[in-house]
């Protein structure tokens, strides 16, 4: 439920391409053709109500628990967005938010444009898989059941059967997958393969907008530079990607900018060659990130009471 | 006093040979990396390793005992850490239960006593509302400690971390990992890993071994361009 309170009649004036707007910062080749972002999140707030766990079976109450809290995101066309950021924080939240995906027991709020569009809940709904597609977390998302070529396929009308078969075996044979794959059930495939699976699904469509959750765990290295080469050109075509990662490394690799996001929002937007330096980051938890990557010392912040609250002294809520 | 890959061959019907005459031993001090590409068949390893999977050929010892020995009372000496953390817990069952399931024939509030005296709630960070949760209403990252935490309360010999810290994000894969290396010496357990990140291979890995047959052998995904 989206709600659409008093939406400022133009919400995204031109604005220069180096300035700062909307909480965010631009990286080199950031553009607003038509000056509005292809996707711009504000003010996103998502809680569920649940049972109060430290009651009492039956005497617990329902409360609000609150994941995600007034999260700002833009995305521009042509351009991969990696949203990093700690584990058990909320980012598959957003991935859902975007999609219109949402649980019975939640409360969604905030305003969300598509391509200068102000959406609702509804309108998000009919964009999925008509202008965003979303590549899932997880390789439950394939039904066990089916082969794995009638999943990709999906349902269509029997005249666009031909065309769409002949699009996946085009995919197939850019990813690498025998067309073999095609007669195979998700448990015969690695989780390699699977998650390219997924990815394909996703670009079936020839979607605007792209929010890839996690596609690279379980890829070998050179798959999952291949799997985010494949997101970086269809941005280049001037489709936009929202890439949900926790490795910063590859989202650095690929992405124009980085969101960190910690604790159910998004503390700093910024390009991708700020990384290169530490002292680029605005923000404190974007720091400890850096300094606990592998290659920079793998440290763990002194105080790990701290490491989980370093600005707000608000305290996490999952 | 060793883990022991003895000549094993696997293959699954109607696919290729994964490995033949395979061979791997790994001392309680050692930290050994697999390597492979994907699909050539590591996480079958880890499955063998951890006598989930017998092998058509050859043999896994503990310690000079078969490693899916009935003579082994308790839980097994050879811990596996899934891979995808989401299919390794019952859906209906709340965390704690399963939690309980590592350290086998305590109650859920003796188990999570223990996980706490051996400082594994504190080491992996689960926080105690998570316990009365049910899987999906955890991020898989949070799942992933849990885990971590059920294997290591089965005190086990051997731990295998298939891409355990695939789903951390980089502090809590630092933070993750250090208190597993400190167990891990404290325990003086040996540490069979799978991860695509070489810079972590770099940190943590003593040895590397690569899997399964020449490289070059013609597999189900083929070669692909990249």
């Amino acid at each position: 439920m989206i709600e659409r309170a008093e939406l400022p009649a133009m919400p995204h004036g031109p604005h220069a391409d180096a300035e700062r707007h909307h909480h965010h910062t631009h990286a080199a080749r950031s553009r607003h053709p038509g000056s509005h972002h292809l996707l711009t999140v504000e003010d996103l707030t998502v809680s569920f109500s649940m049972y109060d766990e430290s009651r009492p079976y039956f005497r617990a109450e329902r409360v609000m628990r609150e994941q995600l809290h007034h999260l700002s995101l833009s995305v521009h066309e042509g351009e991969v967005v990696a949203v990093v950021g700690a584990s058990g924080s909320g980012k598959t939240l957003l991935a859902d938010a975007i999609l219109g995906l949402y649980e019975p027991n939640a409360r969604v709020s905030g305003r969300i444009w598509f391509d200068g569009e102000a959406m609702d809940a509804s309108s998000l709904a009919r964009l999925r898989g008509h202008g965003i597609s979303l590549v899932p977390q997880s390789v439950k998302h394939l039904d066990p059941l089916m082969r794995i070529g009638r999943q990709v396929v999906g349902a269509c009308a029997k005249s666009e059967r031909a065309r769409r078969e002949q699009r996946m075996r085009e995919l197939f044979s850019a990813y690498g997958l025998a067309p073999e794959v095609e007669r195979m059930y998700p448990h015969e495939l690695s989780g390699g393969m699977a998650r390219r699976v997924l990815l394909m699904c996703a670009l079936m469509d020839e979607p605007r907008l792209i929010v890839a959750d996690e596609p690279t765990p379980g890829l070998d290295l050179e798959l999952a530079v291949h799997a985010l080469g494949d997101l970086r050109s269809f941005a280049d075509r001037g489709g936009g990607v929202v890439l949900i990662t926790h490795d910063i490394d590859l989202a650095l690799s690929v992405a124009d900018r980085v969101a960190v996001f910690r604790d159910g929002t998004i503390v700093e937007e910024t390009a991708s060659s700020s990384f290169d330096d530490p002292d680029l980051l605005g923000h404190p938890f974007s720091r400890a990130l850096w300094r606990a990557m592998p290659q920079h010392g793998f440290a763990v912040p002194r105080d790990r009471g701290s490491a989980k609250d370093f600005d707000s002294g608000r305290e996490g809520t999952r | 006093m060793s883990l022991e890959a003895r000549n094993i061959s696997f293959s699954y019907p109607c696919g290729r040979s994964l490995y033949c005459d395979w061979s791997l031993s790994v001392e309680p001090a050692e930290r050994v990396a697999l390597c492979a590409p994907s699909g050539a068949g590591k996480t079958t390893l880890c499955r063998i390793l951890a006598g989930y999977l017998a092998p058509q050929a050859g043999e896994v010892l503990v310690d000079g005992e078969p490693v899916a020995s009935r003579r082994i009372r308790g839980p097994r000496p050879v811990q596996l850490i899934w891979q995808h953390p989401e299919q390794a817990f019952d859906p209906r069952m709340r965390m704690g239960r399963s939690l309980a399931e590592g350290a086998c024939a305590r109650s859920v509030d003796d188990a999570v006593q223990a996980a706490r005296d051996e400082g594994l709630m504190d080491a992996f960070g689960i926080r105690d509302e998570w316990l009365s949760r049910l899987p999906h209403e955890l991020s898989g990252g949070e799942l992933m400690r849990f885990c971590i935490a059920r294997a290591l309360l089965a005190h086990p010999r051997y731990l295998i971390c298939d891409e355990m810290s695939a789903m951390l994000d980089a502090v809590t894969q630092a933070e993750v990992w250090r208190a597993l290396l400190a167990l891990a010496e404290e325990r003086e357990m040996g540490i069979v890993m799978v991860s695509h990140v070489p810079a972590l291979l770099d940190r943590i890995a003593t040895r590397r071994v690569s899997v399964g047959l020449d490289v070059d052998a013609p597999d189900v995904r083929s070669s692909h361009a990249v």
